[in-house]
């Protein structure tokens, strides 16, 4: 097994254009913590992982996938384009997910497992019961889902109401309308705060206990991030 | 088998992800998952009898497949994950039709034509880690041999052009899932057609994956080998590394005799089919009743009744 070290946060590589039209190619974003900082409840094994290899390899397969839909979209290579919608999907989703992802969690001592306060705490309220009732929906939501995903916190724009809803494998939160096609608001959902389920998010310190995983989570969850989401979309 | 899940899908590297549709022979609102819903009859004196799906160890001790596939590894894997499935599903189907049933009845029953019935993922899965144990053995890679290299050599062109195809499926099942070789009987995709032309070519191998619990069963293949990608099979052992993982299953894991038998299993069931379906062919013929031999038959009713539930 891979040794446990506190690695420093990896340097930022910088956005280069590519080709002639300057296409845009992404790359790793930091993260805004140390591997270690959210211990017990997350490994800084798993963290440097989950950061490292996982969110990079999608990065990497996004920028070939973008690169090669660049290439056929000038060739007009139109099966091409529509083979490659899924690896954008996947492997764009993938790095949408986890940019997401590790805004929404912090060390304790930087206010992760902080309750929300302010306009998201009130609307939490209102919408669920009780920041417990939204913890135990996510939880519950979390752990049964089968297979890969993520469970998401989300503001849904058109209704002004917060939801709670699942997505599988690295669709993203604002592909629902894609997905099921009862729920047609899919755009106007904006994600406030997503939970990995992946195996690889936790499988290493939790083994198969997700809900196990699921409990420790909320100790580093990052509500100041959601809450500045939320107040943008709601002024 | 009367509850057959034959779809139109012909590509090999489909993920199975199906709509619903209409026209299974169960009622599926029938299928009730309460428990308690039968009656007593089969009430011993001692207590109650139900029939239970067995977790089956794997057919080696949870550490003859080291160093590549760990004993830690196998202590969540089967003594975890698998017998959680087998758990789960005795719990669901206790008491229900599907109570008594085999295995491999219970997921076709609920794989349901692609609209999922709560059992189906346990099932499934119960059926897939054994399949899974049961495609390694100690000591296991190297080459196949004798029928199965021929066909392998005939259908994919040679076993290293197969071990190309086999990884491939296997490291771009996005997410949790499963990669399988599969011998594919001679069938057309659609329920109420025949292939006028039936030859041996039409009796080959293919390469197809899955995602999460679903399998080949329920597309009327014969599964003759299996590798999990589900991240739980790999991540101890490799984290994130699964191109590394699918390289050791093939080079030092996977059980070549075992695929060999199944394959021998899988042409004699085909052949059995194909046998029944002559004979019943030549009883239709037969029949006194039909004029025109060459019509769909029962499809164009005189009545207005809607009798899709025919057989």
């Amino acid at each position: 097994m891979a040794l446990r070290t506190l690695i420093n946060r990896k340097t930022l590589t910088t956005t280069v254009p590519l080709g002639f039209r300057g296409l845009q190619t992404f790359s790793l974003p930091d993260l805004p913590y140390d591997y270690g900082a959210l211990e017990p409840a997350i490994s800084g094994e798993i963290m440097q992982l989950h950061h490292q290899k996982h969110h990079q390899a999608y990065i990497t397969n996004y920028n070939k996938a973008l690169e090669q839909l660049d290439a056929a979209t000038t060739k007009g290579d139109a099966s091409t384009v529509v083979k490659l919608q899924s690896a954008i999907k996947f492997n764009g989703g993938g790095h949408v997910n986890h940019s997401i992802f590790w805004n929404n969690l912090a060390p304790v001592h930087e206010g992760g497992g902080e309750p929300p306060k302010g306009s998201l705490g009130w609307s939490i309220d209102n919408s669920f019961g009780s920041l417990e009732a939204l913890i135990q929906k996510m939880t519950t939501e979390g752990a049964a889902l089968q297979g890969s995903g993520w469970v998401w916190l989300a503001l849904d724009k058109e209704f002004k109401r917060l939801v709670v809803e699942t997505t599988a494998n690295q669709a993203s939160c604002v592909l629902l309308f894609l997905q099921d096609p009862l729920v047609t608001k899919g755009p106007s959902l904006v994600p406030l705060l997503g939970i990995d389920v992946w195996e690889h998010a936790y499988y290493l310190q939790y083994k198969n206990v997700r809900p196990d995983y699921l409990k420790n989570i909320w100790k580093v969850i990052n509500w100041k991030y959601a809450s500045e989401v939320f107040e943008k979309e709601n002024p | 088998m009367a509850a057959t899940a034959a779809t139109s899908i012909s590509s090999p590297l489909k993920c199975g992800l199906f709509s619903s549709t209409p026209g299974f022979s169960w009622s599926t609102r029938s299928l009730q998952f309460r428990k308690n819903e039968r009656q007593n009859a089969r009430k011993a004196t001692r207590g109650v009898i139900t029939a239970k799906i067995d977790l089956k160890p794997p057919p080696y001790p949870l550490d003859a497949l080291q160093p590549h596939m760990s004993r830690e590894t196998f202590e969540y894997h089967w003594g975890k994950h698998h017998r959680a499935y087998a758990d789960n599903l005795n719990k669901q189907i206790v008491g229900t039709e599907l109570d008594r049933k085999t295995l491999e009845e219970i997921i076709l029953l609920t794989y349901n034509k692609g609209d999922l019935l709560p059992p189906f993922n346990n099932a499934a899965q119960v059926w897939n880690h054994t399949f899974f144990w049961e495609s390694m053995k100690p000591g296991g890679g190297g080459e196949p041999s004798g029928e199965l290299l021929d066909l392998i050599n005939r259908d994919f062109g040679s076993f290293e052009a197969f071990v190309k195809e086999f990884k491939t499926a296997a490291a771009t099942q996005f997410g949790s899932g499963w990669a399988w070789l599969v011998y594919k009987a001679n069938r057309l995709g659609v329920g109420n057609s025949v292939n006028p032309r039936p030859s041996e070519e039409d009796k080959k191998l293919e390469i197809v994956k899955s995602p999460n619990a679903v399998n080949p069963l329920v597309w009327d293949y014969s599964p003759l080998l299996t590798i999990d990608v589900w991240e739980h099979a790999y991540y101890l052992d490799f984290q994130n590394r699964r191109p590394d993982y699918i390289s050791v299953f093939l080079e030092k894991l996977v059980s070549w005799e075992a695929v060999s038998a199944r394959l021998e299993a899988a042409k004699a069931r085909a052949a059995e089919r194909e046998r029944e379906e002559e004979r019943k062919k030549n009883e239709y013929e037969d029949d006194d009743e039909v004029v025109d031999n060459s019509e769909p038959t029962e499809l164009y009713l005189e009545s207005d009744e809607d009798d899709s539930a025919a057989d």
